[in-house]
């Protein structure tokens, strides 16, 4: 299944990326990333259960303690706009 | 012709957590903006999530609780969209492999017990909140708080198996008293504690398929989610009696309008592409853990009350109000451990004590402080021995709500004792027979119901303190 221009169109507006003239180049290089991971299907998997981390971890926990959080001035530093304490973000609902 | 409604509910329960889920900033409701937030739950670039043992233990009770079964193998997911409540661009989340499948809760209906299946319970982060409406937001603007994004939810999945708005409503008093019972959640529906969506969809009455379903949102108390229910379902039978059909959508209940609406959200694509968190490791549970949280289970409401009823021989009634919160039932059981028969102690716990809560909008914890289950068993034992009469037992009730002295001084300092000295009872009895000479003419006559109104006239005179049963006595033979 070869990843077509509205695949793309539809990848770039999930992502909220405004893409201009590029488009056709995501088109090969997305096909070609596919290609190269369907080779994967010409192994029998089976038996295999599907990897959901890459590490031989399990169970990192941290106990329940509450600790101080980050002081707000650095935690707003980079923010674009703030308003009273609040980060001011572009309005969801009409 | 007639319809019937179908209902799943998804349950989203805040855990009692003293830290967040992912990081360690304190999941307390109602700090002020942005002061519980750091890195890990905004987001930043290379920050990473560990997981709060605590949260996983919440859900492992939970799933007890409903007889679901704990999996051994869960893995985290990441949930994708875009929405300013949502600094990450992703909500972390379970999805093909959720810590509990199956289970139920039992609710009581007009055909006897019924069991709500449970289809999934998951773990996962709250998100943010955004602030649209006051005055000080300019236009086209929101503001972001970030203090709830991450604080651990369990997100409870019900079967469509709930059939019309009273069961649900039922359900969710079930599903709010077993949490709070479990100790994993406050249940506090003003603060967001338990918030519930609903899937809908109604079909001819012995239909066998499903209708096109709506999901609807917004219904923060008991009584938002049976008023919503009922506007959905009515507004789906208009429109299929109309010959239109139901569209598929998600719907905002208004509580002040009482109507049901499409969201007004811009651009909501569902479209989640969820994957394995590569910032979390699986979690297995072993089954020493799950055995671990088992023995430590409280006793359930439902087991409880049940042995209100068989044990200490409680009438269902009782039995249920008392079991309704757990500390209530404890209270109760401390009452009875001092010595008081079970249904002496529940008059009192369901009558005065729930009152006095009430009254003072105040939580059981701190009532137990003021009138410890010791006390209140000591005034009712004043009661049995016919110290005080009941109503009197009232009148140093209210003293002890405010004096810390034990129930005996409080009689002996307000003079309340009852009185059961025989000659002094009789001389009042002699009093009031010859103050009302009609009245005992014709009680001699056969108008024996009158001995009521001699028997208050006794306690009119001794302010409530005569001892009733000899009071009665002693008119029946004077007047015999
Ligand atoms: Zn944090």
């Amino acid at each position: 299944m070869a990843v077509t221009l509205e695949d793309v169109e539809k990848v770039a507006y999930l992502a909220r990326l405004k893409l201009s003239g590029e488009k056709g180049r995501f088109i090969s290089q997305l096909n070609r990333i596919l290609d190269y991971i369907a080779q994967l299907e010409e192994l029998d998997t089976g038996g295999v259960p599907p990897t959901s981390h890459v590490l031989p971890l399990k169970n990192v926990f941290r106990e329940d303690e509450a600790r101080p959080s980050v002081p707000r001035e650095e935690l707003m530093a980079n923010a674009p706009a703030e308003h009273m304490g609040y980060f001011k973000v572009p309005r969801a609902i009409e | 012709m007639e319809y019937e409604a179908v209902i799943g509910l998804e349950v989203h329960v805040q855990l009692l957590t003293e830290s967040k889920m992912f990081c360690g900033c304190s999941a307390k409701f109602g700090a002020e903006p942005n002061t519980q937030a750091c890195p890990v739950c905004l987001g930043f670039p290379g920050v990473l999530p560990v997981l709060n043992r605590k949260a996983v233990e919440f859900a492992i009770r939970m799933a007890l609780a409903v007889e679901g079964e704990v999996q051994p193998f869960c893995v985290f997911a990441r949930k994708s969209y875009f929405y300013p409540d949502l600094p990450k661009g992703y909500q972390i989340s379970q999805y093909e492999l959720p810590l509990c499948i199956g289970g139920y809760i039992e609710i009581e209906t007009d055909g006897g017990k019924k069991r709500v299946g449970i289809t999934r319970i998951h773990l996962e982060e709250d998100a943010g909140k955004l602030v649209h409406e006051e005055a000080y937001v300019e236009a086209g603007t929101s503001l972001f708080d970030g203090n709830r994004c991450g604080v651990p939810l369990l997100e409870i999945v019900s079967e469509p198996d709930i059939r019309n708005p009273k069961e649900a409503h039922d359900y969710l008093v079930r599903l709010r008293q077993l949490v709070m019972y479990l100790g994993i959640c406050d249940g506090n529906m003003e603060e967001g504690s338990i918030r519930c969506d609903a899937n809908v969809s109604v079909r001819p009455k012995g239909s066998k398929e499903l209708g096109t379903k709506t999901e609807v949102k917004n219904m923060n108390s008991f009584r938002n989610v049976q008023r919503a229910l009922e506007a959905e379902i009515s507004r789906q039978i208009r429109v299929l009696e109309a010959g239109g059909k139901i569209e598929q959508e998600t719907l905002l209940w208004d509580p002040e309008r009482e109507v049901v609406e499409p969201m007004r959200s811009k651009e909501f694509a569902h479209d989640y592409r969820y994957f394995p968190d590569p910032d979390l490791v699986p979690l297995y549970i072993e089954n020493e853990w799950i055995e671990k949280v088992r023995s430590e289970l409280p006793e359930l409401p439902w087991r409880r009350k049940e042995r209100f009823v068989a044990e200490l021989g409680l009438p269902e009634y009782d039995s249920e109000v008392l079991t309704s919160e757990r500390e209530t039932a404890d209270y109760f059981e401390d009452v009875v451990a001092s010595g008081v028969p079970p249904k002496a102690a529940s008059n009192w716990v369901m009558g005065e004590v729930l009152r006095v809560l009430k009254e003072e909008r105040v939580g059981m914890d701190a009532f137990r402080k003021r009138i410890g289950p010791d006390r209140l068993a000591e005034l009712i034992k004043l009661v049995q021995a016919g110290t005080v009469s009941g109503s009197i037992a009232k009148k140093v009730f209210e003293e002890m709500r405010t004096d810390p002295s034990s129930p005996k001084e409080i009689v002996e300092k307000k003079g309340l004792a009852q009185i059961s000295d025989e000659v002094e009872l009789s001389r009042i009895v002699d009093d009031v027979l010859s103050e009302h000479p009609q009245e005992v003419e014709r009680y001699r006559a056969g108008k024996v119901q009158l001995l009521g109104f001699f028997v208050g006239q006794v306690m009119k005179k001794t302010r409530g303190k005569a001892n009733p049963k000899l009071v009665n006595r002693l008119i029946r033979e004077k007047l015999g």
